[in-house]
């Protein structure tokens, strides 16, 4: 497994591991709270923030265990990327589609938010489940 | 599960190696300037390198691009050179 296949794994991991930490917190208060006064700013930003935290962990574990022979990105690597990217933009472009949506329709700010931030979130698990495809099975 | 084969491009990497004092992939990869990991994939026919990098594989182990890389159907520069 090359370096930036190890960091995809990490990245994978550490956004879907984040946003099912985000959902056991704030799902239970939705279910107890008005919609309009359920607090999810502050897990919103800290599961963020602690995927990027848990992102580099994951990857430096990998690396210890099984080292890389090269820590370069190659064309291979840069073509795989690329190609994750462009297939998974559209979650992004859903997910901000659905926001203007909400904004016109007069939903309340944490359905905006949140539907913004699933977008994100399927943003970067279906492009690195796509990327993690093309490097086990071909581009 | 065999790996799938998302290109028809084959290749001779690997005899070409072992005819060049069994080189190794990761000396291959070294001196084309890629991963290991690449040239397995090239080799195994899951990834179609871009022309540079073919170029410079077939410059490795001094032999014309189509001695490395063949396609389907079309016969090659080589073959075509050794019938006349």
């Amino acid at each position: 497994m090359s370096y930036e296949e190890k960091g995809v794994w990490a990245y994978l991991i550490s956004s879907a591991g984040a946003y099912i930490a985000y959902l056991a917190i704030v799902v239970p208060r939705l279910l107890h709270t008005p919609v309009s006064q359920v607090s999810y700013r502050v897990p919103l930003l800290l599961t963020t923030i602690a995927s990027v935290i848990i992102a580099t962990v994951v990857r430096s574990v990998l690396e210890v265990a099984r080292p890389s022979d090269s820590k370069k990105a190659d064309v291979r690597d840069r073509d795989i990327a690329r190609f994750g990217e462009h297939a998974s933009r559209w979650c992004v472009v859903g997910g901000a589609i659905a926001g203007f949506i909400g904004a016109f329709d007069h939903w309340d700010y944490f359905w905006i938010g949140n539907v913004i931030y699933l977008g994100f979130v399927l943003w970067a698990v279906v492009g690195s489940v796509l990327r993690l495809v093309a490097y086990r099975r071909g581009l | 599960m065999a790996p799938s084969k998302p290109t028809r491009i084959t290749n001779r990497i690997r005899a070409l190696r072992f005819g060049h004092d069994e080189m190794t992939q990761a000396q291959l990869a070294e001196r084309v300037g890629v991963t290991r990991q690449t040239i397995i994939a090239i080799e195994q026919g899951r990834y179609s390198p871009s022309l540079e990098v073919a170029f410079q594989i077939a410059h490795v182990f001094g032999v014309p691009l189509d001695e490395v890389f063949q396609y389907p159907g079309v016969s090659t520069g080589s073959e075509e050179g050794q019938r006349r």
